[in-house]
């Protein structure tokens, strides 16, 4: 007879007797999920500009009108010098400085080319390149009004560049991050809890008591993540009916897929979390070494900057990361309708893991010493 | 009487010393966790400044040519040479580009008109179109960004560009590689530094408690201020260790010097560690087990500190509330503070807000501390 | 179940255990019958949690040969272990279950069916008088009534052999004798009984006696015999003389 239901009763009763950690871990995730999303928002809206016009013709004010016109720009000071300017940039005032030369009008008109100045406060470096990419759409379109008012009538020559962004063509950042924070959230939750449980027992002692039993070892890890992995799941449902009753953002792709999937994920990240507490001996570790872990796959997961940017043998690493699949499928199901053929791969890899970290857990789990 | 009162402030010292000695002890016992605390400033210091940016490189791209004639392969050519982009031409699937985009295998496609050269030569113009994945905007932006330049480029360098060019010539200030570390180090540090302080100490007294030592220190003389300061002073220590470390590894790894004053981010780094160290102890005053103070403490502080702090995201587009909420997160404020002193060489005339409000926020966390202790002692 | 090939219940023949270059356990020998009360006492640190630990199939020993139940230390322990009851030094029940519930969940690992549980369950309540408290998580009882608690449940299962480590610790003497009351009850159903502690009047209580100094057996008889032996009237004495010349853990 299998003691399976007799040890999974026991844990349910744990994790409901203890509210605190059932409301932590439920409802904590879900009301970040609500709200942090709002926090994301790289669209620049007010880019701090100033601008240092030695030209002052029509061209010049019209081109400065333009930028400033487009809501993207706010003008915070017609600066006499760039050593002015560059003050501001210091202090924070400004985030850009755009120089227009002395005869911008003149050369432009006669020898058909001219040159402006743009200098980008660049620490933040996704901020500094967004705001010079408007600045320079905004350039090159205000360009083009002025070839057609010097020509009328010709058209501009050359290859013309259109683009569009498919799946998320109003560009909406939190569309396309909502997916990869509630990866995060079920992977910290998954992950913690079941890292933290079965040290609680090697604390309190009661493990002493488990392991002179005849239970086994692949039953009591069982009873462990099972119901780890049940609230990991409520977690990740009321996620998806927060990301659709707040953002509006409906699963494109086959949710049986996504739940599939991210219940082979949670297994990784669970079996992760046991093979942790079976290395732990209390829970200040355990929590410190999952959340080291936990901090690395974050990052490493493409999840805040793209797999793409970085160097080759980090992508080949970034494989080994459950956190870098979980993004993946989850971007591809949600928003791109992928089916399973297209995340076969991650799928594989994550069962693997999952297979793995398991069974390491289990064999590192000893009953006897 | 003097010589009393000596005696006394000289007695309490050296029980705050023996207590100090004691909580030492506990941390250096614990190798895994030492280890733990150490080796994760230095990852991820490590990890932000090689292998995380926003750079683009090698990223593929399907090249839909239906020109294929010289104009549009000299074309191809050119976006290969560049070592943005990997061309896959071959290897278009015949159930078109969605699909491509769906299996994740390329994020961007180029698509070339069957009439490219043919309508150059004729009308002096056509329109090539780019598409991306928008699931992540900012690679989208930066492709298209960087394919349009490679494009005009080409024509203008074919002779077919346009009178009347307005250039802009761009310069990137602080950090003209648009390298990740600059920002994120500061941002890491500000994160890390929070994180690590009040996940250590939101255990310190919730474990006393649960372990049951915590009634013998309540019965030996010392006051409740004494127990809380001797609880932050190693962890103090050992944090300040930490960020020298982290200084040590982004000057040298990193090649990122400190442009300001050394003394001036040490003083401040302190301050921001006290408030963290703070916090933490209030958690561990105001819960009942280890397990909820490290529930609170990560899953509660994780992403908030991620996100809000301003290094990922810029705060001034975040909606007012959030934006409050922002403001109450400490690291938010050092973030700053070391961006400023370490990347701009900033002094403390222009650091002196964000440093009150590090050290409003230390008093009042720290006031609430003592009431909360307090009133657990009376409950008793 | 298994058949015994031994008439007695646990046999050492020469177990040792070393850490390092720390032994332990050395080379300990005795056996223990079926149903009698054995006690293994020694000072602190002499090695009887080590070796009650290689016992029970919680440690597996360095060397020397070994059964419980009939059943190999080294290569049976799962088998070991569904003939034993244990309760350990730690107080070893999970506090944020209640009577009932640890009851049920101890019983149910060992395969106990559901409607035995319950009747059994019924009667252990109403016998340890704690009818009114069968509902309250166990972190709330007194610690002698946890223990009581803690010691049926290790017997529960009706285990061949019992094995107690320190179980009275901390425990007022009305509860203690209690508590013995209840191991004589567990002996007469036949179940041994291996028990360590530090209360040299509860040693008294066993057929036969242990001393283990230094990791080392220094004397086994039973209580009678041994004050004889040592020419006193007390075990405390007993146990005095022995301990006195330990080189390790303080008496």
């Amino acid at each position: 007879m299998s003691v399976l239901p007799v040890l999974l009763r026991k844990e349910f009763l744990q994790i409901f007797r203890n509210k605190a950690i059932l409301m932590i871990s439920v409802a904590m995730p879900v009301l970040q999920f609500i709200v942090l999303p709002m926090a994301v928002n790289y669209e620049f809206k007010n880019i701090n500009l100033a601008v240092v016009d030695h030209d002052r013709s029509d061209l010049s004010r019209r081109l400065i009108d333009r930028i400033t016109g487009s809501g993207y720009f706010r003008l915070v000071d017609h600066a006499a010098s760039y050593a002015q300017a560059y003050a501001l940039i210091e202090s924070d005032e400004a985030d850009i400085i755009l120089q227009v030369p002395s005869g911008f009008e003149q050369r432009l008109v006669r020898e058909g080319m001219e040159e402006v100045f743009v200098a980008v406060n660049a620490i933040n470096g996704m901020k500094a390149g967004v705001g010079s990419a408007y600045l320079t759409s905004i350039i090159a379109g205000y360009n083009r009004s002025v070839v057609e008012d010097l020509m009328p009538g010709a058209a501009p020559a050359g290859i013309a560049v259109t683009s569009s962004g498919l799946f998320n063509p109003e560009r909406n950042y939190k569309i396309s991050l909502l997916p990869s924070i509630l990866a995060i959230m079920i992977t910290i939750v998954g992950g913690m809890l079941s890292a933290l449980n079965i040290v609680k027992e090697k604390e309190t002692g009661t493990i002493e008591q488990i392991n002179v039993t005849p239970i086994r070892k692949r039953d009591f890890i069982l009873a462990k993540s099972i119901p780890f992995w049940i609230l990991a799941n409520v977690v990740f449902t009321i996620g998806l009916l927060v990301i659709y009753l707040f953002y509006g953002v409906v699963p494109q792709g086959s949710l049986l897929l996504l739940y599939g999937f991210v219940g082979v994920y949670l297994l990784a990240v669970m079996g992760f979390g046991l093979l942790v507490s079976t290395y732990c001996t209390s829970q200040q570790q355990a929590m410190f070494v999952n959340f080291f872990f936990i901090m690395i796959f974050i990052f490493m997961g493409g999840l805040f900057t793209s797999l793409n940017s970085m160097p080759v043998w980090a992508q080949y690493v970034a494989r080994f990361n459950p956190l870098t699949h979980v993004n993946e499928v989850m971007q591809l199901v949600t928003l791109k309708e992928s089916t399973l053929r297209d995340i076969l791969p991650n799928l594989l890899a994550v069962a693997a893991m999952a297979v793995v970290l398991n069974v390491w857990a289990v064999l590192n789990y000893r009953k006897t010493s | 009487m003097a010589t009393q009162g000596k005696k006394k402030r000289s007695a309490h010292l050296s029980h705050l010393l023996s207590f100090v000695r004691k909580e030492f002890r506990h941390m250096l016992r614990d190798r895994k966790t030492l280890l733990i605390l150490f080796g994760m400033p230095v990852v991820q210091v490590l990890l932000f400044g090689f292998v995380l940016s926003n750079e683009v490189k090698e990223t593929r791209i399907i090249v839909v040519d239906q020109a294929k004639d010289a104009v549009s392969q000299a074309l191809i050519e050119k976006i290969e040479a560049s070592s943005y982009f990997t061309v896959l031409t071959d290897s278009l699937p015949p159930t078109g580009i969605t699909d491509a985009f769906r299996s994740g295998r390329i994020k961007a496609a180029l698509v070339l008109p069957v009439d490219l050269q043919r309508d150059l030569l004729h009308d002096g113009r056509n329109t090539v179109q780019i598409l991306t994945d928008a699931t992540d905007i900012n690679l989208a932006q930066t492709i298209e960004g960087y394919l349009t330049a490679i494009i005009t480029d080409f024509s203008l360098a074919d002779g077919m560009a346009a009178p009347y060019v307005i250039a802009p010539e761009t310069r990137m200030l602080y950090n003209p590689e648009l390298r990740g570390a600059p920002n994120f180090v500061p941002g890491v540090m500000a994160m890390v530094l929070l994180l690590v302080c009040v996940m250590m100490t939101a255990v310190a007294i919730v474990r006393e408690k649960e372990t049951g030592t915590m009634e013998v220190l309540l019965v030996s003389p010392m006051r409740p201020v004494m127990v809380i300061l001797a609880k932050a002073i190693p962890y103090l220590i050992l944090s300040f260790i930490n960020l020298l470390a982290i200084l040590l590894l982004s000057t040298t790894a990193l090649d990122l010097p400190i442009k300001g004053c050394l003394p001036l981010l040490l003083a401040e780094s302190t301050l921001f560690i006290t408030t963290c160290l703070t916090l933490g102890i209030l958690i561990s005053i105001v819960t009942a087990s280890q397990q909820t103070a490290m529930f609170i403490a990560l899953i509660g502080l994780l992403l908030p500190t991620m996100m809000l702090s301003g290094f990922m995201f810029p705060i001034e587009n975040m909606p007012m509330a959030l934006q409050a909420l922002a403001y109450a997160t400490p690291s938010r404020w050092y973030y700053v503070i070391v961006k400023d002193i370490m990347i701009k060489g900033a002094g403390i005339s222009a650091l002196w807000q964000e440093t009150a409000v590090l050290a409003g926020m230390t008093l009042l966390l720290f006031a609430l501390c003592l009431k909360m202790f307090n009133i657990r002692l009376d409950e008793r | 179940m298994s058949t015994t090939a031994t008439p007695h219940s646990i046999v050492a023949e020469g177990l040792t255990k070393r850490f390092g270059d720390f032994v332990a356990v050395d080379a300990v020998s005795f056996h223990v019958n079926k149903g009698e009360i054995f006690g293994f006492l020694g000072a602190n640190g002499a090695g009887k949690t080590t070796a009650i630990r290689m016992l029970c199939g919680l440690s597996i020993p360095t060397s020397g040969k070994g059964t419980v139940a009939g059943f190999d230390v080294y290569t049976q322990t799962e088998r070991i272990k569904r003939n034993i009851g244990y309760m350990s030094q730690k107080f070893s029940l999970y506090e944020d279950l209640s009577v009932t519930e640890n009851i049920e969940f101890f019983a149910g690992i060992y395969g106990l069916s559901r409607d035995r549980i319950r009747t059994k369950r019924e009667e252990l309540i109403a016998k340890l008088g704690l009818v009114q408290e069968a509902d309250k998580l166990v972190g709330a009882l007194p610690l002698g009534w946890k223990q009581k608690l803690a010691f049926s449940v290790a017997v529960f299962h009706q285990p061949q052999i019992v094995f107690l480590d320190e179980p009275t610790g901390g425990v007022d003497p009305v509860t203690r004798r209690q508590f013995w009351d209840l191991i004589y009850e567990a002996a007469d159903v036949g179940i041994t009984v291996f028990v360590t502690t530090h209360y040299l009047d509860e040693a008294e209580y066993c057929d036969r006696v242990s001393i283990m100094v230094d990791g080392r057996i220094a004397a086994l008889d039973t209580p009678t015999e041994l004050k004889k032996q040592f020419g006193t009237g007390t075990m405390d004495s007993v146990f005095y003389e022995l301990a006195r010349g330990a080189k390790r853990g303080g008496a």
